[in-house]
């Protein structure tokens, strides 16, 4: 009878739905210590608040309030929600029409790029103008390079932070910061790191790429991760080479001197600003580029099926070796950028956590998709920024971490292809769900990634 | 070279004199890495995916037995009896917390895609996922620092290998490691559900062709695998105590064992495990103590590369 009752598809939603508002409230909780553990549940679920100042009283009753409201629009959708989507999507089909044409998109892309340009005068605030170099154009600018390795290329780096590291480490190695002398026994101008650094990394992304990538997706993703490991133990401990775990703090900022033109970089923001978004356009284009070419569609056949695409003659370990040197070379891009803005690096943030943030921006916005992936990395970088400037009650900055696995697992679970996801990846995902449809009780995955 | 030789021969003569020190502690190390890898392979069986949320059951089985220590353990160490219900207490507890944090795994972050038939990238990134959020949860919720556990027993040498000391948690980890591989052992290889196991192992949908009820059968799985990863996160956490991110390093190094073993096989887990931490204990003597990490983890490229069916071999839906 119970039983019954509990196992209603209306009664199941609402349960899954209050234990998921009851999670929320846990992770927007207060925190707890290891002296008194269950003060951060006892607080998160008693605490005082209000209902949109309708009410005062305690979280859980808001909490559920709130469960309960959405468990109505969830209901409401269940019920309309088809009728309403067929009528939004016949209404934007038009407008999509118009937005798919070249012209239109060339124009949107010119347009977003002078509100790019305009945008440090627009947000006239010191934090936000530091904020959009440090918070939002590197991590474009690292999303778009992962996104060649795990969207294009369908392969999963974990270790995408080495290339970044790396590419800090070389600008304070031609700089002269480190303990290592510097190359032709004299310093350079950071400027000279990129160069080198664009080479160190695609050297490295070869040499880490060329023995691994014949493995399985998950062996694969596991020795990017020992490898992003292993390069910050080596940073960590190798004090003659890398300065060790203080990491050096004099690495001077770039000029760019060639000829008669001479501009120096300085302490403000907006000139690396400046930079960063050069860099960001320079591989937006690279990469859109190198997607529709011969290159691009190696990967894609790769990422569908290796067997096929190897019978067609493709060879997958050189191409998926390419993908991993090309997408790490604009993480040695943005190691550079930051090494030289910050003038100071410390092992310390070159970490797991650092790929995984990155994986996210790519996540979000859609895997393969470098418009979503833009996207994606600008709304979690902003966000990221806002509450670390302004943290809101109980919020303490390893917080963001528990709402980005929550975000990865969400997306896997209601959308695979991402926010704004290329309609090739849509594509892809719903037919190889379909191909193996069969016996409701099959759980074959597919062994291809 | 003559610098280098004379390099090798004073660390092998470290090595004869310290051998037996180390061998004890690689021994028990490389038990703990044997009962996470075990879980590793566990799921591998039947998913044919690494459970990369796998450190976080290990994680939950550390912080359960936390607890049950706080609230046990007085101001003086306790002893005899004491001592033992308390640990048998501790290693419930976590063993409970480890199924269950697997169980959510397995619910939240694989059943829904298995529904759908996602793609196995999928499968990785919701687990990674899954890692994070309970990794950094904890961390929120127990603080950011680490602790070290009350101590449940007085840690005294009991015997002595070749003069080497065996202390007390040397041999609380091998009695309950030995413990639960034989129960394992039986639970896989000799009754109806581990005959289900090994069926969805061998070939998922003749079994269910054939009765077995898949999702409950990968659900028990977890729950075993889970079980063995949360009790070793107690056995680790008594000697180092527990900390939000416990469980990376631990998983990574057993997950290395489980390859090294052959992944998929349950006595591959067990050897691969004692190997790994053996060895690792032995190279102490060659690199710098902050260098052990990278040795385990230059062994799993090796052995991906070399043999990635691993020592034993995989023996998928044979893990008896």
């Amino acid at each position: 009878m119970i039983r019954s009752f509990l196992e209603r598809a209306p009664i199941r939603r609402l349960l899954v739905i209050v234990g998921v508002v009851a999670v929320i409230e846990l992770i927007t909780g207060p925190p707890g210590s290891n002296q008194y553990p269950t003060s951060g549940f006892t607080g998160s679920y008693a605490e005082a608040a209000s209902f949109f100042g309708l009410f005062r009283t305690q979280r859980w009753v808001v909490f559920l309030a709130l469960a309960l409201v959405a468990w109505g629009i969830v209901e409401l959708w269940t019920r309309y929600g088809a009728t309403i989507r067929s009528r939004s999507s016949s209404a934007l089909a038009g407008p999509r029409q118009v937005s798919e044409k070249r012209p239109v998109r060339v124009g949107f892309a010119l347009a977003l790029l002078v509100l790019g340009i305009l945008l440090p005068h627009i947000v006239n605030n010191a934090f936000w103008q530091s904020a959009l170099v440090t918070y939002v154009a590197i991590y474009v600018l690292l999303a778009i390079g992962l996104n060649v390795v795990v969207g294009f290329a369908g392969l999963l780096d974990l270790g995408y932070v080495a290339f970044y590291a790396i590419g800090a480490y070389t600008t304070a190695w031609v700089t002269g910061a480190l303990p290592t002398p510097p190359p032709f026994g004299h310093a350079l101008d950071a400027f000279w790191a990129i160069p080198f650094a664009v080479v160190f990394v695609v050297i490295a992304g070869v040499l880490l790429g060329a023995p691994t990538l014949r493995l399985r997706g998950d062996y694969l993703a596991i020795v990017t991760l020992g490898f992003g490991e292993i390069i910050t133990i080596f940073a960590n401990n190798l004090y003659g080479i890398t300065g060790g775990s203080t990491g050096t703090q004099q690495i001077p900022h770039p000029v760019f001197h060639v000829g008669p033109i001479k501009y120096s970089w300085g302490l403000a923001p907006v000139p690396y600003y400046y930079l960063a978004l050069g860099s960001v356009v320079l591989f937006l284009v690279i990469f859109s580029l190198l997607q529709r070419s011969r290159v691009g569609r190696a990967w894609t056949a790769i990422r569908e099926d290796e067997v096929a695409a190897e019978s067609l003659g493709i060879n997958p370990l050189k191409f998926k070796v390419m993908a991993f040197a090309v997408g790490a070379a604009s993480a040695g891009f943005a190691g550079v950028i930051t090494a030289s803005a910050d003038n100071f690096l410390f092992p310390s943030s070159f970490t797991l956590t650092f790929s995984i943030n990155i994986l996210v921006l790519v996540i979000l916005g859609g895997m393969g998709s470098i418009s979503g992936v833009v996207v994606g990395a600008i709304i979690i970088q902003v966000i990221q920024a806002y509450l670390n400037h302004t943290p809101p009650s109980g919020y303490q900055q390893p917080d963001l971490y528990i709402y980005v696995g929550a975000l990865l697992i969400t997306m896997m679970i209601f959308r695979p292809a991402g926010l704004i996801p290329s309609r090739q990846r849509r594509r892809e995902i719903s037919l190889y769900e379909e191909s193996h449809e069969g016996h409701p009780d099959e759980v074959l995955l597919g062994d291809d990634v | 070279m003559g610098s280098f030789g004379h390099y090798l021969a004073t660390h092998f003569d470290t090595l004869k004199a310290e051998f037996w020190f180390l061998f004890v502690g690689g021994v028990a190390n490389g038990l703990l890495y044997a009962m996470v890898a075990v879980g590793y392979t566990l799921v591998y069986g039947v998913l044919r995916l690494i459970n990369f949320a796998h450190s976080e059951i290990f994680m939950s089985g550390g912080f359960a037995g936390y607890f049950v220590l706080r609230a046990m353990v007085g101001a003086t160490v306790p002893t005899g009896f004491t001592s033992v219900l308390i640990i048998v207490l501790g290693i419930a507890a976590a063993g409970t917390a480890g199924a269950a944090a697997a169980t959510l795994v397995e619910r939240v972050a694989y059943r829904p895609l298995r529904r759908r038939r996602a793609p196995q990238l999928a499968y990785l990134i919701s687990a990674i996922g899954a890692s994070y959020f309970l990794f950094n949860l904890a961390g929120k919720e127990f603080g950011h620092l680490s602790v070290s556990d009350p101590q449940p027993y007085v840690n005294h040498t009991v015997f002595t290998i070749f003069g080497a000391p065996v202390l007390m948690y040397d041999l609380i980890i091998l009695v309950v490691s030995v413990i639960m591989f034989i129960a394992l052992d039986w639970l896989v290889g000799r009754t109806r559900l581990g005959r289900g196991i090994r069926s969805v192992a061998q070939d998922a949908e003749t079994a269910s062709l054939m009765g077995v009820n898949i999702d409950r059968t990968i659900a028990i799985t977890f729950i075993v695998g889970g079980a063995l990863g949360g009790v070793a996160g107690f056995l680790y956490g008594l000697n180092i105590g527990v900390v939000y991110n416990m469980g990376f390093v631990p998983a990574l190094k057993a997950f290395t064992a489980a390859v090294l073993g052959g992944i998929g096989n349950l006595r591959g887990a067990v050897v691969g495990g004692l190997l790994l931490g053996i060895v690792e204990n032995l190279c102490v003597v060659f690199v710098q103590a902050a260098y052990i990490d990278v040795v385990a983890f230059g062994i799993l490229v090796l052995v991906l590369l070399v043999r990635p069916t691993g020592i034993l071999g995989e023996r998928l839906g044979r893990t008896a």
